[in-house]
């Protein structure tokens, strides 16, 4: 068991709470840095993925995780900022000054999008964000000269000051601007306005008792998550090379509402969690549905099944494993299962593994309780 | 000379029920003010107009010479009027820190960019808002529960760090808003020492709603009696006590 005792405010400032800390993130970084190298072509892609929808999971965090602001239209963003990227790849402009474009452009998307939400709370402000989705979708197709409607835009290969970017040097650049992302969501939570986002997420009243503007906390946070995911929707966009309205449709802002809820709410990690588990969703149903029908088929043969039934039952299993729903079937049951048993999320229970390590062997199930409780009693509707 | 802080003739209407009707008084710099009456007397309601939750049909608030009735909930807070909630109204799911700190919002002068860079003047602020946490923490004995989430906390403490953040704010003028509802007899002595300690030793004038008649005389200068939104009387603990109608309301004769 070791204690952390903090013995100047200073110490606050700290990036990292503890010496470990900073030694295990120093690894983490070494790892991602030699990952290139050392896996294979499609998992450094899905490694791309994973980076893109953790900074939309941190820009989901920031919104509705510290400032409590539903939004079913984060796919919009996304689309503002890979076309943003698209129009101006076309036209010559270098990739680092649209990187830079498409986030300030989304933002002030995101800040006009952040007005309704002055009067608009939980649900009516949801339905109104979706609202926005479909108009920004619906503007993307019918807008030809500009978006070639459905017919979609290409982008050139990504380059960076007169160098091509090879899958490695777009992996570093992805990880780089994920690093800053991160970087500037932990300045964002521990300073004013991310004290102000909190008291706004738990009591609108108290903080304006308080003397916080709420209007335009809440507005800023519009702007910061939009901001976030307009930078990842310029990487989203190269990353695919090709980008068309149907890419940015309802089921997309669905994705990233699952990240945070799958991650955790509350805590930045939980967005990177998040991130993993739902773009390591897709492979690990390929792995089933090429596994599960042999292994049926094996477990048949060893209990000596009678050739008729077995033939039954290997068919069944086998359409259960190639239904197309399935992929929908499996996410709605995960999101189900975690809000009633982990509403804390992936994080929540990476707390808890940590805590039981760290207080072993007197840890007990129930310390964890409270931490459960608070999160039920809060009014984050 | 005008008085520190004056409310004159306010009223507010709900629909057809006159919640507080023609209400004037006034605090000195430095008092202990005390607002007692039966339940739905408008003690409440007069709160949320003075901390501009309600807006007033009628009638003016003057804090310092300027009148605050059209300023909004976030402006008084800027002018130093702090306020606690009757139903507690901490933010849950933070730490007692993060509670205090969110009361020195009105002092950091630092812009969101300016955050989102973490620049010195960030980091400076910082400190001093930390250091002035921790100093009002001291005085209301915090510090042990810290880094403990409100969820966590027992309701007697809850009431406590509502008060020690609405201290936070930095206030000229302090609201309590029952803050005796809830607690056992030794959190209640304990609330009444800090009222009074809050009031000599950091100077700050109270404004309260309270029923514990036992805490309204040890603590008050004055006390106004409330009855149907109307002022029924206005004085000393012992003589609103006494008063005939006030009598009448709580005994109903």
């Amino acid at each position: 068991m070791s204690a952390h005792v903090k013995t100047s405010y200073q110490q606050s400032e700290q990036l990292f709470p503890s010496r470990a800390a900073a030694f295990w993130y120093a690894i983490l970084t070494a790892v991602m840095i030699a990952a290139p190298f050392v896996i294979e072509p499609y998992y450094l892609s899905q490694l791309v993925f994973v980076l893109i929808y953790a900074i939309v999971g941190i820009a989901m965090n920031i919104l509705s995780g510290q400032a409590g602001q539903v939004s079913i239209g984060h796919a919009a963003f996304l689309a503002i900022g890979a076309y943003t990227a698209a129009i101006s790849a076309k036209y010559g402009i270098p990739l680092p000054v649209y990187l830079v474009l498409a986030g300030a452009f989304t933002g002030l998307i995101g800040y006009l999008v952040g007005l309704p939400a002055l009067r608009l709370h939980g649900i009516y402000l949801a339905i109104a964000t979706l609202a926005f989705a479909f108009i920004v979708e619906e503007v993307i197709t019918r807008w030809e000269h500009v978006t070639n409607g459905n017919e979609g835009l290409m982008l050139p290969p990504p380059a960076l000051f007169g160098l091509k970017l090879g899958p490695y040097g777009f992996f570093y650049l992805c990880l780089g601007v994920t690093v800053l992302v991160i970087l500037a969501a932990i300045n964002i939570i521990r300073s004013p306005t991310g004290r102000a986002f909190l008291a706004i997420r738990d009591s609108e009243t108290a903080a304006r008792s308080m003397g916080i503007d709420t209007a335009r906390y809440k507005t800023t946070a519009f702007a910061i998550s939009a901001a976030i995911t307009g930078t990842a929707g310029v990487l989203y966009a190269h990353k695919l090379s090709y980008i068309s309205p149907e890419m940015f449709s309802l089921s997309v802002s669905i994705d990233f509402v699952m990240i945070i809820i799958i991650g955790g709410m509350l805590s930045l990690r939980g967005a990177v969690f998040g991130a993993i588990f739902m773009i390591m969703v897709d492979p690990m149903l390929i792995v089933v549905k090429d596994k599960v029908p042999q292994m049926t088929e094996a477990a048949m043969q060893a209990i000596h099944l009678a050739e008729p039934v077995a033939r039954t039952i290997q068919a069944g299993v086998v359409r259960v494993v190639g239904a197309p729903g399935l992929k929908s079937l499996i996410f709605g049951l995960i999101i189900i299962l975690f809000i009633i048993f982990e509403p804390m999320g992936l994080d929540g229970r990476w707390s808890r593994v940590k805590a039981y390590f760290r207080q072993f062997p007197l840890y007990r199930p129930t310390s964890a309780r409270a931490q459960r409780m608070f999160l039920k009693s809060e009014r984050n509707r | 000379m005008t008085a520190y802080f004056e409310v004159k003739n306010i009223t507010i209407k709900f629909g057809g029920l006159t919640a507080v009707d023609n209400v004037s008084f006034d605090i000195a710099e430095g008092e202990i003010f005390t607002i007692i009456g039966p339940n739905g007397a408008g003690k409440t309601t007069l709160f949320n107009l003075i901390s501009r939750l309600y807006t007033p049909n009628a009638g003016h608030i003057i804090f310092r010479g300027e009148d605050v009735t059209k300023l909004s909930a976030q402006q008084i807070a800027g002018r130093g009027i702090a306020r606690t909630f009757q139903n507690i109204e901490l933010f849950e799911s933070a730490s007692t820190l993060q509670n205090l700190l969110v009361g020195r919002h009105r002092h950091s002068t630092t812009s969101t960019w300016q955050d989102i860079l973490r620049l010195k003047k960030v980091r400076d602020e910082e400190v001093a808002h930390r250091r002035a946490v921790e100093e009002v923490m001291d005085v209301l004995r915090l510090q042990k529960y810290r880094d403990t989430p409100i969820g966590g906390l027992p309701y007697g403490v809850r009431k406590v760090v509502e008060v020690a953040r609405a201290l936070c704010v930095g206030p000229s003028l302090l609201l309590l808003d029952e803050p005796s509802s809830g607690l056992n007899v030794e959190e209640t002595d304990a609330m009444a020492e800090w009222i009074l300690e809050i009031n000599n030793r950091l100077g700050v004038t109270v404004l309260m709603v309270e029923h514990d008649m036992s805490l309204v005389s040890r603590v008050s200068d004055r006390v106004l009696a409330l009855n149907y939104g109307r002022a029924m009387a206005l004085g000393t603990s012992e003589e609103v006590q006494s008063h005939p109608d006030v009598v009448a309301a709580y005994l109903g004769a």
